[in-house]
């Protein structure tokens, strides 16, 4: 391992054969693996941000007219009931999932050191994904949503998802099979785990409530396993992987510890399978689900903890870093999200604090807090440290990289830092029965005002991303015959990568 | 090879563990509950719908109505669901035997509407509320669903179903608002929606 230079990190400028210090990889074969991932992931990456711009103006008609009840109801597309559950998919099915599986696909082929097999087949399947996503979200403003939150496409989209994610796990497969080097990174445990669990996930889900659908209340508790599980064992092992990589990546230092590692994967793998039930606290179920769950949050803070301890105490001393290299900001601010997040959730799971918040929109702000302030922020630091590998070019400007992450940052505190407390007044309100319900509802108005505000400051962020993604994307269309790692640009002055 | 066999086989094993617990174990419990014949009424609980209400569900699942409408009472002594009127007792898995899908709900922007048929029997009210919540539930933030109803020319009298509008919100004149048959079907559902058969494990 050799010791960070004290350089800042450009990355970010230039694209170069950065990893020349890791062991058993030649600059060639970094070339080989990025040329193979260029198109497909570029284009996960590419329609993951359309689908973020299209979530985004669906989110902030739907923020709208939860105080402007009046605002576009001629048509019945255009009804929040049906804007709602377009936005969702939009930003998980469209932007998270398409940014996790491009970051999955980069991240497993290059610590695996092997290039995408056949990477016309995972361009196809991005592809597919993709028209499964065009006609969901037409399904859905069109009236045939499911009515179970986070599957609601209509069941004739789920097989072509699936085709999709199989064509793309294909590509990756030889990369998860191969490693020369002798231990796997801590990042390929996230990454393979995730990848192996979530068709499991996905496909039990969709058979038993869209194929066969299983009878009564017991649908319920399907539907939460399914929702709590698509966060806990698909988007956070995404993201804890891309963290485990990029973190010590960017600043040059290794792991902290390894045994720290071990628990917080081990500690997700056993507890993290067996949240969700607590979305269901009081309701028709058997009371024992609602307890496992709860208990089970409460073990999964092992999790948070160990890896929350191991990703700061790698970062400490190097924080620093942060007035330079912008996409780490990104990265810090997705790692400590994930702490705060995490234990957010399990304080909310508790009985005594869900009898206050469950129905409220403290939920909603939760949602966000892990997919958005956590793995969003995460997955943003991602695409700026591997864009500009697969283009071959810099991105054109550090100050919109500067002026997304702050847009972001402030947006998302604003966000939560709006919701969380009005969810929790709201909550208040509505356990104590001398409050009329009509009062209930005009005391949250305020907050959601607020909330739209936070809206069109995340909404700002996004544009910027957007266009400094199309700017890149045409500045290397411009210069096509540049080599895809220009031998000039310069050396990147770090080296180790997340080996333990 | 070892460490990894080893590895997934333990992703495996707590992926099943999950599975078995939270899906498979709930079938075990609540697989084969069945409506049964209240004593007191000789009717079956949870009742079969009528053909107008199942359609009217459709329609409540196509416009995202379970986004804002929990339809699920806590018990007593969790939240404040009976002293709102919510229900006379708590929902329990067999009120939900028949539900397609199961629309429990995760929000309360508006209020539960598990036994919305018991709290508001007027099928004009509900329509009248459809088309203008703010009118008929002032202070409401419910979207109004106009588009469920039609404006059309008034034949010589009201035809039945017209709805009965204040001045700010009549149609031209010679002109009346009618549901069409989805708001109607909608009405049917809400109307139905009734959980509170005496059952013994909801005592």
């Amino acid at each position: 391992m050799k010791p960070a230079s004290t350089q800042p990190c450009p990355e970010w400028q230039a694209p170069s054969p950065a990893d020349a210090g890791d062991p058993g990889c030649s600059p060639a074969s970094l070339a080989a693996i990025d040329a193979s991932c260029r198109k497909p992931i570029l284009l996960l990456f590419g329609a993951g941000v359309v689908w973020l711009m299209i979530g985004t103006v669906l989110a902030l008609l739907a923020s709208w007219k939860l105080h402007e009840p009046a605002l576009l109801t001629d048509h019945a597309w255009l009804t929040f009931g049906r804007i709602r559950p377009a936005h969702t998919h939009a930003v998980v099915y469209g932007f998270a999932f398409q940014a996790a599986m491009g970051v999955t696909l980069w991240l497993v082929s290059r610590l695996g050191r092997t290039p995408l097999w056949h990477p016309g087949i995972a361009t196809c399947g991005a592809l597919f994904w993709n028209l499964g996503m065009v006609i969901g979200t037409a399904a859905l403003l069109g009236g045939e949503s499911t009515g179970i939150e986070w599957l609601e496409f209509p069941r004739y989209v789920s097989p072509i998802l699936f085709a999709s994610y199989a064509l793309m796990g294909i590509a990756g497969m030889p990369a998860l099979g191969s490693r020369p080097q002798r231990r796997w990174f801590v990042s390929q445990w996230y990454l393979l785990a995730a990848v192996f669990w979530f068709p499991w996930l996905y496909s039990t889900a969709n058979i038993l409530l869209l194929f066969e659908p299983v009878r009564g209340a017991a649908q319920a508790t399907v539907n939460w396993w399914y929702g709590s599980n698509l966060l806990a064992l698909w988007f956070t092992p995404v993201g804890l992987g891309a963290l485990y990589y990029f973190v010590p990546k960017r600043i040059g230092q290794p792991v902290h510890s390894h045994a720290l590692a071990v628990i917080g994967f081990g500690s997700l793998a056993l507890w993290g399978g067996w949240g969700g039930m607590q979305h269901l606290v009081g309701g028709p179920i058997p009371a024992w689900l609602v307890t496992v769950s709860i208990a089970a949050g409460l073990m999964l803070m092992t999790s948070v903890a160990a890896n929350a301890v191991n990703l700061h105490q790698t970062m400490a001393g190097h924080f620093h870093r942060l007035r330079q290299d912008l996409a780490l900001r990104f990265m810090v601010f997705g790692g400590m999200s994930f702490a705060l997040a995490g234990l957010c959730g399990m304080l909310m799971a508790l009985r005594s604090i869900s009898e206050i918040t469950h129905f409220t929109h403290l939920t909603i702000a939760h949602a966000h807090h892990g997919l958005y302030a956590f793995f969003s922020m995460v997955m943003f630091g991602s695409i700026y440290s591997i864009a500009p590998r697969l283009t071959g070019c810099p991105w054109p400007s550090p100050r919109l990289i500067s002026l997304h992450f702050w847009t972001a940052a402030v947006g998302l505190l604003l966000y939560l830092g709006v919701l969380i407390p009005g969810g929790i007044a709201q909550g208040l309100a509505m356990n104590s029965p001398d409050i009329p319900f009509l009062e209930v509802v005009r005391g949250t108005i305020p907050y959601l005002r607020l909330r739209t505000a936070a809206g069109f400051v995340l909404a700002a962020s996004h544009t910027v991303f957007f266009v400094h993604l199309a700017w890149m994307t045409a500045s290397r269309v411009r210069d096509r015959d540049r080599p895809l790692h220009d031998a000039t640009a310069h050396a990147i002055p770090i080296s180790g990568g997340s080996a333990p | 090879m070892k460490g990894r066999r080893l590895f997934f086989a333990g992703i495996l094993i707590a992926f099943a563990g999950s599975w078995f617990g939270l899906v498979y174990a709930p079938q075990i419990q609540l697989g084969r509950l069945e409506a049964v014949e209240i004593a007191e009424t000789g009717e079956f609980h949870p009742p079969a719908l009528p053909g107008s209400a199942r359609r009217g569900r459709e329609v409540y699942r196509a416009h995202g109505c379970f986004y804002c409408h929990s339809q699920q009472v806590r018990p007593p002594g969790f939240g404040a669901d009976s002293a709102r009127n919510w229900g006379p007792r708590r929902t329990v898995a067999r009120d939900y035997l028949r539900d397609q899908p199961v629309l429990l709900g995760t929000m309360r922007t508006g209020p539960d509407l598990a036994n919305a048929g018991l709290r508001q029997t007027n099928a004009a009210w509900h329509l009248l509320h459809l088309y203008s919540p703010a009118l008929a539930s002032p202070g409401s933030i419910m979207p109004p669903f106009r588009f469920l109803f039609e404006t059309r020319k008034a034949g010589a009298g009201r035809s039945a179903g017209a709805l009965d509008l204040p001045a700010e919100l009549a149609p031209p004149a010679g002109c009346e608002v009618i549901p069409k048959p989805a708001a109607r079907d909608l009405v049917d559902y809400l109307l139905n929606l009734k959980a509170a058969a005496p059952l013994p494990e909801a005592r």
